[in-house]
């Protein structure tokens, strides 16, 4: 797989698709925040709502959904924040550090660890 | 975006009791392997993304003072499900200089990195490793051995020639190789868990 080009699409798209908003308002998805499904598609839904809700039935990743969608992780965080706000999705956020300071505890490095060598 | 979604057989979808998510990345230069080794473990095949990243930054012929530029970073990965909770997500991350700008929006909370070494290379990977030990990321380093390589440097010169503290691991490895790839991960994540235990032996 090679790296494409800089490519945001078309613009009016993403326009359309977000309603014309640039950034997620309240809560911050991150590339791995698991998403969930808490309902089934209605009739009416914006078409890329109806697809992240199939897509999410199983737990699913911020960043699989925008693959899936083929749309930029920072326009799925926006749509992915509708359907947070009207409960129609809950995100399992993950919680490892952000630096050596707070690097996960020896425990949960153990799990990864072990789950890599039963590969 | 890429066309490799229609080309997967069908998505495998995560255990309905998955609720970590982790991140591992994979830095290096141009070619020298990220994406074969992301797939070599990934249990999917990789997918392709890219995110927008807005930086705010000071307009000189602004009044108001403030303007913004959109930068957009394209990356692939993959993922490993590790049980039935955690699930190791693995980017390859483009290891040119105006991506690092990117490094903490983009890659905040990961567990550490992979930096790939190409040894026809080396001066490739200077950049990247200079930018972890900035970001206090940890990382391994992992040399791809192509085809007829082995001869030319040994990993005491290569841990040299990128000034590389002797406390950062120095790997081979073949990203095409499944369990040679395996290997690499289970190298950082040791080195990590050294990391933690010393951590939390200190009062
Ligand atoms: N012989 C040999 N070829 C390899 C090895 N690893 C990767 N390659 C080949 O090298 C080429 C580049 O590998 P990629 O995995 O695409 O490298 P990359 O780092 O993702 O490249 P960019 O994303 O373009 O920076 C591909 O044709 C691979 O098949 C290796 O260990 N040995
Ligand atoms: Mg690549």
């Amino acid at each position: 797989m090679t790296r494409r080009p800089v490519d945001l699409g078309d613009p009016d798209r993403l326009y359309t698709v977000t309603g014309g908003r640039s950034r997620a308002d309240d809560e911050k998805f991150d590339l791995v925040t698991l998403v969930v499904s808490e309902c089934r598609p209605s009739p009416g839904m914006q078409s890329e709502h109806v697809r992240i809700l199939e897509l999410c039935e199983r737990p699913i990743a911020v960043v699989e959904i925008s693959a899936e969608l083929r749309l930029p992780v920072t326009v799925v965080r926006i749509l992915l924040g509708d359907l947070l706000s009207t409960g129609r999705i809950t995100a399992r956020h993950p919680r490892a550090g952000r630096s050596l300071v707070d690097l996960p505890d020896s425990s949960l490095l153990e799990e990864v660890l072990l789950g890599l060598r039963n590969l | 975006m890429d066309s490799a979604i229609s080309e997967l057989p069908s998505r495998t979808p995560l255990a309905a009791s998955a609720d970590t998510g982790l991140k591992i990345v994979i830095v290096g230069g141009f070619g020298v392997g990220k994406t074969t080794l992301v797939k070599s473990v990934s249990e999917i095949r990789p997918l392709n993304t890219e995110e927008v990243m807005t930086q705010a930054g000071i307009g000189v012929d602004e009044p108001a003072g403030l303007t913004k530029t959109t930068t957009t970073v394209a990356f692939d990965f993959g993922r490993i499900s590790l049980n039935d909770r955690m699930v190791l997500y693995l980017f390859g991350a483009p290891g040119q200089e105006r991506f690092w700008f990117l490094w903490d929006g983009l890659f905040s909370g990961t567990l550490g990195a992979v930096v790939l070494v190409d040894t026809r290379r080396m001066s490739d990977s200077w950049y990247a490793v200079d930018r972890l030990e900035h970001h206090r990321t940890p990382f391994v380093v992992a040399v791809n051995r192509f085809d007829g390589d082995h001869a030319s440097f040994s990993l005491e010169e290569i841990r040299q020639a990128l000034a590389l503290p002797d406390h950062v691991p120095l790997i081979e490895c073949d990203a095409r190789v499944r369990s040679s790839g395996k290997q690499v991960l289970i190298s950082l994540v040791d080195h990590l868990r050294e990391l933690a235990r010393a951590r939390e032996m200190t009062p």
